[in-house]
């Protein structure tokens, strides 16, 4: 780790060390030396925050090795580069950045060649490399096929390449949270000094009252990222008006919900930006202690996190007397073992104090009664991402950004049948169709778009027809959605509603905590009833007849977990089944009545048959079965009956001559049993 | 529902005097301060199912969510077991939608719940079952998979079947938060989730002490006692064996409470009398030997008092507490008295006694009537017991043979050489009552005088978990301690190591409130009924003709015929014991 070089004295006057330090050492980066008058001194500084603002000197290679880069094969690309740079006596600085959201043209690869630009290449993979860093590096040949925007101001021959901010992807989107994201050197306090981070923190311990603090958050209107929504300088009025010997402040990074990644990039891409987050939060409720609580599945995040506040503490912007405000604040990384309700507050409390992470009742709120009986202030990652931007540029300047009731920005990970999937962050109040079909670019190709699921296991499912919807926390849950923590997964024809609900209710049902009745046993019988509903009715009328009311059972334990559950995650558990049956019920009906899915994707429900007039009688399908629904001898046609058959395929894979079919969509067993019989 | 706006009113007028009120289903109720809606409920006759919640809880999980109430001014359904009563609140706790939230609880406990109530052991005492039938569920609708996981048959003492555990969570509260010993949490997740020891171990090789404090208060049958009942009848029948019984001292003030019999002493021998009906040879009273329990401790305190040995000393009569420092605190061992347990020295000295007497070939059979089920371990563990019955296994012995307790039964008086019981030995089944007994005769044994005054060491008395008190003995300043419930032991272990106590005896009762409040009492054992049984022993000693151990005629003559004198070599051999350190896993 190499200390902070933007923070170095410039000459014997700067007297700034961590034991001693300075209150305006944050502006004296970009401004400075205000204590002595120096011109040698300003124009150091002037040019050292220029050179880290450039990333360095020299060839500068930009690596995008988040996650999902590094799922794409980024280690083995910043292997290839190295090889290539020794190879060819080049000179460059291989610097490994996040995501910048459109994972999936990962790997990005950005070129900083002399005056620059900057220029992007994406969908970087460990067989192209080379050729792309032959086009740039040997061929200077710029506008190869790989490239894909630039991202600053160029000369006249590269001023035809569109801006990033410009391409499809992401003209729409509002870039806050994830402004630095896939742009700047994560693990370097430097390079996050130099985009302007801790600017916020300095000005709150220098200049504002934890009071004023909370009053700004709140005038902001920033509402907790996490998924409920509630109103985050609300919260921490709360703590601060409580007084107690210590106060805690979490940052809840604990992301568990199916097909959401935005706290995963932000800390990977920009680790300080929540730290400096935590930093005005705590002072703006007195707290001394903070932790992290990360996911123990997020390595990289960690290990960010944990440079991150290794610099910080190294900095003097953790620890003791923070810019010599008298405000102390230390930060501990508390790893989450992989229990989804560990996301839940209360949860993460008794995970935190050493317990199991099973939530407790509220009152009392934690932000009263919260770690060890304290008041504790619980934040997810973005909320607290969001919070040096207001203190910078102002409550006015945050409101305007958004078109709806809310104010701010939202960052989605959008993912599922669409043509761009990746990170997005919008202005609150987009209409969803924007999202979908603007940023998303619509669906694949000859597929046309059928829902999109959004808040996971505790959200809804939005049809196509309802995707001139705002994207705001009270439009969303009008439609039986919500906005959650920001999963949004886009699902066309070849997707089936009930299938979705099974998944999303399985997935409940396994995270549970077990703690409370309803949720345990509840989530339990809702997973069978639509396990049922996805196979063939089997067995006696009982049986049968329980498959049929099942669909009833499921609105009124759906209630039921919703009026008693303990924690949130039971009394949401049921809305991807609601939001499913309220718009697409046909499809349930079919599941029901027709025992078809009209997906085709429920292979319970599939059912073949086999051509009597080809059969050579060779017995291998019957073999096979594993339900014994075939019927046949030795060298005779074979017959699958329709009620045995579970509609598992093996014997079709297994028939020597191909001649066992499923039946084609929309005709049911009746149809293909008369069908047989002629 | 409409509010009504006249009870409001009235409720706003009824709060400008002193009294504080919560309007529940339109009757309104004075709160006691920092009471939940709930305890309000209940203590106004109101009552709101709940089964995960139970009285003397130090914290509330809100598990089982069948509290649930309306509040007014709030849409969503509240639990009423977290829910602080509040000036002027209004509640309902029976409406159409709250019954329909807690029938479909119950009826999702029932879809998981094994089908075979009727060979429940708990089938008369299950909550989930009143539960069930006091909402009127009547009919299967949910329907599943159901627990196929193992009977845990590990432990001598109780029985753990997962299948029947609904997870209110009650055991491991009691087991953490009122025992302090922790034994078992949850485990696994979603529908998965049991609870279980460490590493899903059997209870025996757990850190299970056996107190049975969890049986006592799970509303289903998924902890019950490792059942003695048929193999004491087995042994009734079988011609080649004689059986007899011993009495512990609590169990007669329990009888004497949930029968309404005459007397402490009489219902002792209404029980004897039973006993012997149903083909028990003889009936002796374990208050005997906790008379002489008082004389072989006593006599080691001094000589750890005088001899310079180790102190405190802590009382051994609580097998669950024994094993508590087996297993947890292998140091304190050294301070353990080396007496054992009333009911052990009863076994050896019944073995003995029958040594010395024509069985006609016939062998016999020991089986002691305790209010506990670390007594089954114990008797494993020492030898000299066949059977342990729980108080509740009493029951069922004599319904098996279709006899009841009555105040107008056969009496027949306890059989001698073990017959006589002071008022010491009889207080020995409640908190307080070891040390008590103690008291008086070590005042005598240092001085050679008589305790003076009504005998009362109100000090050791009262249900408060943790008491300290020390006593000027004639120029000797004696430091004693008291503690039931063993969560406290903690707190006391804890001041001896800070606070230099210097204590020299402790005694210790596992379960609160002592014996009385054991393990193996009924079901339906709350506080008001401890204090009942306390009061019912009390007024026993008050009224007894002798109430000093050492004036005990048939100790003295047993101290002549054998044992010479306390802590003899034949005392050694068989009323005193040793330890071991033993280890969970």
């Amino acid at each position: 780790m190499n200390p902070s070089e933007l923070i170095k004295p410039c000459c014997e006057h700067c007297r700034h060390t961590k034991g001693t330090p300075c209150r305006n050492l944050i502006d004296c980066i970009s401004g400075g030396p205000f204590c002595h008058e120096s011109d040698n001194c300003r124009k150091l500084r002037t040019l050292r925050l220029d050179r880290i603002r450039r990333g360095g000197e020299g060839t500068l290679i930009f690596l995008g090795a988040g996650t999902c880069g590094l799922a794409n094969g980024a280690a083995s690309i910043a292997k290839s580069i190295k090889n290539f740079l020794n190879a060819n006596a080049i000179a460059a600085h291989i610097i490994e950045v996040g995501c910048v959201g459109f994972c999936q043209k990962e790997v990005f690869v950005d070129f900083l060649l002399g005056q620059g630009p900057r220029l992007s290449y994406c969908g970087i993979n460990p067989q192209n490399i080379e050729e792309l860093l032959d086009e740039v590096l040997i061929k200077k040949n710029m506008k190869n096929r790989f490239l894909y925007a630039r991202l600053n101001e160029a000369t006249e021959d590269l001023s035809d390449i569109p801006l990033i901010k410009d391409t499809p992807f992401f003209r729409l989107q509002h870039k806050l949270v994830l402004e630095n994201c896939g742009i700047i050197d994560p693990s370097s306090l430097d390079a996050a000094l130099a985009a302007g981070a801790f600017q916020a923190a300095a000005k709150v311990v220098r200049d504002m009252t934890p009071a004023q603090v909370c009053d700004t958050i709140l005038e902001s209107g920033l509402r907790g990222r996490g998924g409920a929504g509630f109103l985050t300088g609300q919260k921490w009025r709360v703590a601060l008006d409580t007084l107690a010997s210590e106060k805690y402040l979490i940052c809840n990074a604990d992301e568990g919900d199916p097909g959401a990644f935005m706290d995963r990039a932000i800390l990977e891409g920009d680790p300080f930006r929540v730290l400096e987050g935590m930093l005005i939060a705590a002072y703006a409720i007195g707290a001394g202690k903070g932790y992290i609580y990360c996911r123990a599945e997020y390595p990289l995040a960690i290990e960010r996190l944990q440079q991150a506040i290794e610099q910080c503490r190294a900095a003097g912007f953790l620890g003791h007397n923070i810019l010599n405000s008298l405000f102390s604040f230390n930060l501990i990384i508390k790893q989450g073992a992989g229990a989804f309700v560990c996301g839940e507050e209360t949860a993460i409390l008794a995970s935190i104090e050493g317990g199991r992470g099973m939530p407790r009742p509220r009152p009392p709120y934690p932000a009263v009664s919260g770690l060890h009986g304290k008041p504790t202030i619980l934040n997810n990652v973005e909320t607290l991402a969001n919070v040096p931007g207001i203190i910078t540029k102002g409550t006015s300047w945050f409101k305007k950004i958004s078109t709806g009731a809310s104010t701010g920005t939202k960052v989605f990970a959008l993912s599922g049948s669409v043509q761009n999937t990746g990170l997005v962050e919008v202005p609150i109040g987009i209409p969803l169709r924007k999202i979908i079909y603007d940023i998303g670019g619509g669906a694949l190709p000859s597929h046309h778009i059928k829902a999109v699921q959004i808040g996971g296991p505790s959200g809804g499912c939005i049809p196509e027809d309802k995707f001139d919807v705002l994207v705001d926390y009270l439009p969303l849950k009008e439609q039986g959605a919500m906005m959650g923590s920001g999963g949004m997964v886009v699902m066309d024809e070849t997707s089936c509603m009930v299938d979705v609900a099974k998944f999303f209710m399985e997935f409940i049902r396994n995270e549970s905590c077990g703690k409370c009745a309803p949720c345990r046993e509840g989530t339990t019988r809702m997973h069978e009833i639509l396990v049922r509903l996805t196979e063939k009715p089997v067995g006696d009328e009982l049986q049968r007849l329980e498959r049929f009311r099942g669909i009833f059972h499921l609105e009124e334990l759906a209630e039921t977990c919703r009026e008693t559950s303990l924690c949130g995650l039971g009394q949401t558990a049921a809305n991807p089944v609601l939001s499913t049956m309220r718009f697409f019920r046909s499809e349930y009906v079919a599941h029901i009545m027709d025992n078809h899915c009209p997906a085709g994707v429920c292979q319970g429900l599939k059912t073949y048959f086999i051509d009597t007039d080809l059969c050579i009688g060779c017995t291998i399908c019957k073999k096979k079965c594993p339900s014994d629904a075939i019927v046949g001898d030795r060298k005779q046609a074979h017959y699958i009956i329709g009620d045995r058959c579970i509609g598992c395929g093996a014997c079709a894979d297994a028939c020597t001559q191909k001649v066992i079919f499923e039946a084609s969509k929309g005709r049911n067993l009746l149809e293909i049993n008369g069908a047989q019989s002629v | 529902m409409e509010p009504n706006p006249f009870k409001v009113k009235n409720s706003n007028f009824a709060n400008k005097g002193l009294k504080k009120m919560i309007t529940i289903n339109k009757q309104e109720v004075e709160f006691r301060p920092g009471e939940t809606v709930l305890q309000t409920a209940q203590r106004a006759g109101i009552n709101i199912p709940h089964l995960c919640a139970f009285e003397g809880a130090t914290s509330h999980p809100a598990a089982c969510r069948l509290c649930v109430v309306e509040v007014d001014a709030d849409p969503r359904l509240q639990t009423s077991c977290t829910l602080m009563a509040k000036d002027g609140m209004v509640v309902r706790t029976h409406n159409p939608r709250i019954h329909k939230a807690r029938r479909n609880i119950v009826e999702l406990l029932l879809a998981s719940h094994p089908d075979d109530c009727m060979y429940c052991s708990k089938t008369e005492d299950c909550q989930l079952s009143a539960l069930a039938s006091e909402l009127g569920i009547r009919e299967r609708r949910y329907s599943g998979i159901k627990k196929t996981n193992p009977i845990d048959l590990s432990s001598p003492s109780i029985v753990r079947d997962p299948n029947k555990c609904i997870l209110c969570g009650r055991c491991v509260t009691v087991c953490h938060d009122i025992q302090g010993v922790g034994a078992i949490d949850f485990t696994g997740r979603g529908y998965e989730t049991r609870i279980d020891p460490a590493f899903y171990a059997g209870l025996n090789v757990s850190g299970c002490i056996f107190c049975g404090q969890c049986l006592k208060i799970c509303p289903t049958g998924a902890l019950t006692e490792k059942n003695h009942v048929d193999d004491v009848i087995k042994a009734i029948s079988d011609p080649n064996i004689i059986v007899v019984a011993q009495v512990a001292p609590a169990i007669p003030a329990t009888l004497l409470e949930e029968f309404q019999l005459p007397s402490l002493v009489g219902s002792l021998e209404l029980l004897a009398g039973l006993l012997k009906q149903i083909g028990f040879t003889a009936v002796f009273d374990t208050s005997f030997t906790a008379d002489l329990t008082v004389m072989e401790e006593v006599t080691e305190l001094i000589e750890r008092v005088t001899q310079g040995g180790t102190l405190p000393m802590f009382t051994s009569c609580s097998p669950g507490w024994v094993r508590y420092v087996e297993l947890h605190r292998p140091e304190l061992i050294p301070n353990l008295s080396t007496c054992k347990s009333p009911q052990q020295m009863a076994g050896a000295l019944i073995k003995e006694y029958y040594k010395g007497i024509d069985t006609g070939g016939r062998r016999v059979y020991s089986v002691s009537i305790m209010p506990c089920t670390a007594k089954k371990f114990e008797a494993q563990d020492l030898g000299d017991i066949d059977a342990v019955l729980s108080t509740r296994e009493l029951q069922q012995l004599l319904n098996r043979f279709g006899v009841k307790l009555t105040p107008n039964g056969i009496r027949a008086p306890l059989d001698v050489p073990f017959a006589e019981a002071t008022g010491a030995g009889r207080i020995f089944g409640g908190t307080g009552g070891v040390m008590e007994a103690a008291i008086r005769t070590a005042h005598k044994m240092l001085t050679d005088e008589e305790l003076g005054g009504d005998l009362k060491i109100s000090q050791a008395r009262g249900l408060q978990r943790l008491k300290i008190f020390s006593l000027d003995v004639k120029g000797t300043v004696l430091k004693f301690a008291v503690v039931n419930g063993l969560g406290e032991i903690k707190t006391l272990l804890d001041m001896m190591a800070n606070d230099n106590l210097n204590l020299h005896f402790v005694e210790v009762m596992t379960c609160p409130g002592g014996c009385v409040g054991g393990g193996g009492q009924p079901y339906n054992t709350d506080i008001e009924t401890v204090k009942k049984r306390l009061k019912l022993i009390y007024d026993a000693d008050r009224k007894a003709g002798i109430r000093l151990s050492h004036e005990n005629e048939q100790v003295k003559a047993l101290y002549r015929t054998l044992l010479d004198k306390p802590l003899s070599k034949t005392s050694h051999r068989l009323l005193h014991r040793s330890y071991m350190t033993r280890k969970c896993g």
